[in-house]
């Protein structure tokens, strides 16, 4: 560790790690920092990504895929399924990764391109000066250290400190976030081409509970309740009570948890010296609360938007404005749109959720794109879903570009 | 002043209570939530933390 860089990476999650490579790929010399001593774990994810967007960033890989999907199966409480899946048979649509194997493959790459690595090492504060931030304060085996930085990219996750150092309000109200909790399962007797979804309230009040499959007979049996709801009972408790009924017989063979931020996008995700990436900067979608392309999306942009600012040698708001853009022209509007569909979700009963179900019979969908999904939920039940008109409204001017 | 208790035998020590804590008085450092002076029990973190660890003194 030296100290002083061209590029600080706060967080060696998937955005934090996109950004350290793209940054380092054109020649900038960039710390790469994490502080857990092993990336990647404890995982906080299910693990679910569509192979289209995941393909955008990195050449898949069998180390770390679990499992192909075919598509999903939905069900509402009162049991009604909705199918959604690829006619064309061997079109899998989606993956189920194998995060601890991902993140550090990811890390991995950006050491290629030649970031330095650093594990075990925790930003503890911003070195600010003049209204510029001009590096991080670090802690490394119990040793405090001050390094020098032209742009730091905080990339720190859900419990994201960095933008709150720089004077960004990133905290996150109870109904901001969903608070998940996750069993490693083996013996749910899965069909293992399918990822699974059981909405409800009284199972998973405005969240729901994902089965997805983790290959050889195992699945992830999860979790997420929006956190206004949580409290009396918690994440984990609810999860108990859905695997005490449907996989009595299973086996737990790992536990995961964490909260995904489900607020939509934020005001201001850049100040003088810094951008914030992934779920930092909120960037998680509001509906499915996948985070893992767009936290790699916008990584991406931030390690390109790194290069020009340090090329033309100012690192103000002015020049970085560039990375808050080119996010929002990219996902800003996905993000927005889902954010209406969950102010719309979370207020829906049981029974209009099975209303909503039952008017979908006959629907035969035969892409897993929640788009379609949503149009046709929209066609049919106008009345209680007239709030989400402008989102297709938005479809029909910016192209169908919903499959996440 | 402790204000909240931190169960780490229940911990997962995933972070959420860190992000919805409206005064950044946690961190969660290692394994373990350390609590600031900053936190005035407000009992946020408690209500959310996914495995119910967090419990707020009174
Ligand atoms: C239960 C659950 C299920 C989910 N399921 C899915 C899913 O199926 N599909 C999907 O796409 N998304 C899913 N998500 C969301 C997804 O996990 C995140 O959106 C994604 O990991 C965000 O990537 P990131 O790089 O922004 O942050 P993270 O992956 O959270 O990485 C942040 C990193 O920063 C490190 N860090 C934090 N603070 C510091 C510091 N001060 N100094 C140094 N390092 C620090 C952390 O240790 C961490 O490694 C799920 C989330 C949860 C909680």
């Amino acid at each position: 560790m030296k100290n002083e860089y061209d590029v600080v990476v706060v967080g060696a999650g998937p955005g934090g790690s996109m950004a350290a490579k793209n940054a380092a790929q054109r020649g900038l010399d960039v710390l790469l920092i994490e502080k857990r001593q092993e990336i990647g774990d404890p995982v906080r994810c299910a693990e679910g990504v569509s192979k289209v967007w995941l393909k955008k960033f990195i050449e898949p890989d069998p180390r770390w895929i679990s499992a192909e999907l075919k598509g999903s199966r939905i069900f509402s409480p009162d049991g009604t399924m909705i199918e959604m899946a690829e006619e064309i048979a061997g079109a899998e649509v989606g993956y189920v990764l194998e995060r601890k194997i991902f993140d550090r493959a990811l890390a991995y790459e950006s050491a290629k391109a030649g970031a330095e690595v650093m594990v075990k090492t925790r930003a503890t504060d911003l070195i600010i000066e003049d209204g510029f931030v001009k590096g991080v304060k670090v802690m490394h085996l119990g040793e405090t250290y001050d390094i020098r930085a032209k742009l730091v990219i905080g990339a720190d996750g859900v419990e994201s400190k960095v933008g709150r150092w720089a004077g960004i309000d990133t905290s996150l109200r109870p109904d901001d976030i969903e608070t998940c909790a996750q069993y490693l399962m083996s013996g749910t007797g899965l069909d293992q081409d399918f990822c699974h979804f059981y909405l409800g309230n009284e199972i998973a009040p405005a969240g729901y509970i994902w089965v997805f499959p983790k290959g050889q007979g195992l699945a992830n049996v999860g979790i997420g309740i929006l956190g206004s709801r949580s409290g009396k009972k918690h994440a984990i408790d609810y999860l108990d009570e859905f695997v005490k009924n449907k996989f009595p017989k299973a086996k737990i063979l790992e536990i995961d948890v964490g909260g995904v931020p489900v607020s939509g996008s934020i005001e201001r995700t850049i100040a003088n010296g810094l951008i914030l990436v992934g779920d930092a900067a909120r960037q998680s979608d509001p509906i499915t609360g996948g985070g893992i392309v767009n936290a790699m999306e916008t990584g991406r942009i931030a390690g390109e938007v790194a290069y020009n600012a340090i090329s033309r040698r100012d690192l103000s708001t002015n020049t970085l404005q560039e990375y808050e853009k080119r996010w929002r022209a990219k996902i800003g509007l996905d993000i927005d749109n889902s954010l209406i569909v969950k102010n719309t979700f979370i207020t829906f009963t049981d029974r209009e959720i099975n209303a909503l179900a039952h008017s979908l019979k006959g629907v035969n969908f035969t892409t897993m794109s929640l788009l379609d999904l949503l149009y046709a939920l929209f066609k049919a039940n106008k009345k209680i879903l007239w709030d989400l008109r402008v989102i297709f409204k938005n479809v029909i001017k910016y192209d169908m570009d919903f499959e996440r | 002043m402790v204000t909240i208790n931190v169960n780490r035998f229940k911990c997962g020590y995933c972070g959420a209570c860190v992000g919805v804590c409206p005064f950044a008085a946690l961190e969660l450092v290692e394994t373990w939530i350390e609590v600031s002076k900053e936190c005035t029990s407000c009992g946020i973190c408690a209500k959310i933390c996914p495995v119910r660890a967090i419990e707020v003194e009174r």
